[in-house]
């Protein structure tokens, strides 16, 4: 029973939940979303600065569980500093992981930190916990673009 | 596995264990299930399932409007309920006891029928749970009534300082609950049935957990209205009840039209029946209420002070154990009896939602997160909590390995 426990609670995401990177709200911004897990309450305010199409910060305040706070800390290391088109192609590397059903094998070169979440994907009650900071992400860069578009 | 004997527990707690069939699986690596989620859904005797097994295989038909024997047996038995129903909350009549889908549709049907405008006032409490503030919501914007609300003491009582104001004479309904599925508070519904019938209110009462384990005596409350759900009183989901004292149940206008509610329908216009029925459109949920009225009788054959008395015990025990983990913290009053079986706590240092799942890996079912109550948790500045529900299944040996569990959760988070 604990080396299932272990495949969820993986080091690096215990790291993470205890010293959570790029957290807390900053300017400047151009989109800031509100995203709630319903049926367990976690909460996450997401903001985004982004110009010439690279992501110039993600800043977040949140609750919830040790998967949401981990998950929201390695997104934020993962897209700073990329073209908005490459982090969501790591977006998109991340949610086929967490909807594998524990079948997808990640790749580290582009998951880096997010390998650690591979076991979260068995635990169907808790993928929406790990992808609770990355919809909110994908929702703001949306609105943003949208924005500077229109 | 009973291994503490502990005052006022059921003293047949084993033959009452294997009335449960559910009760004997295993979880991970063979360890035996501890069931705590009880305040959620509770689980079914074997006289349940049978029940509902057999009317499926030998008695399946319509009911009042199938004119041949298995129609006629359908109707007995669902009617048989109603009965046991009645008795089961000492209801004056058996007229006054309707069939919903479960507590929710109970309460919506009240805050749909029950006539208010500008100028009414609906006053409900904090700790209710979503059901019982949202369908009032919905309601006063309908109508354009205001929606008051009873606050909370810190130690997770109603704060009735203030309740003069609040219950005045343009109060239309006082709706709330008699045991709070996240405080287990136990509120005095005496008291506030009084102040709505001062009033001229309606008195709505949201028995879904009180129902469970202590004594209901409609009568004795002095109540109008009062709702509870099949499947957390050890019957089967897609039931629930919503009793009313008739001759008010008879002046509200019908919920949902179609069969069965009517008294007779022409192309323009319609009549409708007397309650129950009125309120009972369309084919009820038949073998769900048949289950249900096995389950009031099982657990009427083991007594609801009995069950009320294990209840108890078990929650001191419970609230023994759990002050005993560091930085643990109870919401809601900390004597077990002036509250059920319903405990929620906090962990400094791991959120609910890991607690659950460190408890999960060793057999151990609790719920984490709002409870649907988050008014509730936010009066007490906390986002989500742990909380643990016993039942008249519930061991002194399944707080221990709940407490162990706790201690393991600390432990695997390097609390110290």
């Amino acid at each position: 029973m604990t080396q299932e426990l272990d495949a969820l609670y993986q080091e690096i995401i215990l790291d993470h939940y205890k010293n959570p990177h790029n957290k807390g709200l900053r300017d400047p911004f151009e989109a800031e979303v509100h995203h709630v897990n319903p049926t367990c309450g976690d909460e996450v305010t997401l903001r985004v600065h982004v110009t010439d199409g690279v992501v110039e910060d993600v800043s977040y305040d949140a609750v919830g569980c040790s998967i949401s706070q981990a998950s929201a800390s390695v997104l934020t290391d993962l897209v700073i500093g990329k073209k908005v088109d490459d982090a969501m192609s790591i977006h998109e590397e991340f949610l086929t992981l967490m909807q594998g059903k524990g079948t997808v094998v990640p790749d580290e070169d582009v998951l880096e930190d997010g390998i650690a979440f591979a076991g979260v994907a068995k635990f169907p009650a808790r993928v929406k916990c790990a992808l609770l900071s990355w919809m909110a992400w994908k929702d703001a860069t949306a609105q943003s673009l949208e924005d500077s578009h229109g | 596995m009973t291994t503490v004997q502990l005052p006022g527990l059921l003293p047949e707690l084993e033959v009452i264990r294997a009335d449960f069939p559910i009760l004997s699986r295993t979880g991970p690596g063979g360890l035996p299930l501890v069931y705590l989620d009880s305040a959620n859904t509770s689980q079914k005797p074997q006289v349940v399932i049978d029940t509902m097994v057999d009317h499926l295989e030998r008695h399946n038909a319509n009911v009042a409007r199938a004119m041949h024997m298995l129609g006629a047996e359908s109707t007995e038995a669902f009617e048989g309920a109603r009965d046991k129903v009645a008795a089961f909350l000492n209801a004056p009549s058996r007229n006054e006891v309707v069939f919903t889908k479960n507590a929710t549709e109970a309460l919506n049907l009240l805050a749909r029928t029950i006539e208010l405008g500008p100028g009414d006032n609906v006053v409900i409490t904090e700790m209710e749970h979503h059901s019982n503030i949202v369908s009032w919501q919905l309601a006063c914007e309908r109508s354009g009534a205001e929606l008051r609300w009873f606050g909370l003491t810190d130690d997770g009582r109603l704060d009735l300082s203030n309740a003069d104001q609040l219950v005045d004479e343009n109060t239309k309904v006082v709706a709330f609950t008699w045991v709070s599925n996240m405080l287990g508070t136990i509120n005095p519904v005496e008291d506030l049935v009084a102040r709505a019938k001062a009033v001229g209110a309606y008195s709505v009462v949201d028995a879904s957990q009180a129902a469970p384990q202590l004594p209901v005596d409609v009568a004795a409350t002095g109540c109008d209205f009062l709702v509870f759900t099949g499947h957390k009183v050890v019957g089967p989901t897609g039931i629930g009840v919503l009793w009313g004292r008739e001759e008010l149940l008879n002046q509200l206008p019908p919920f949902h039209g179609g069969g069965e509610m009517i008294e007779t329908v022409t192309m323009a216009r319609s009549t409708y029946a007397k309650a129950p029925h009125r309120f009972e459109a369309g084919t009820p949920p038949i073998v769900e209420a048949v289950g249900l009225g096995a389950a009031v009788d099982y657990l009427a054959h083991v007594g609801m002070d009995a069950i009320h008395r294990h209840e108890q015990a078990i929650t001191a025990y419970a609230l023994e154990g759990l002050a005993t983990i560091p930085g643990l913290t109870v919401l809601g009053p900390l004597d077990a009896a002036s509250r059920g079986g319903a405990i929620s706590f906090e962990l400094d240092g791991v959120h609910p939602h890991d607690i659950a799942q460190v408890l999960d890996s060793r057999g151990i079912g609790v719920r984490a997160g709002h409870h649907c109550a988050k008014p509730a948790h936010a009066r007490f500045g906390v986002q989500s909590s742990t909380r643990m529900s016993s039942y008249l299944y519930t061991t002194p040996a399944e707080i221990d390995a709940l407490v162990e569990g706790l201690e393991y959760t600390r432990s695997y988070f390097k609390l110290g």
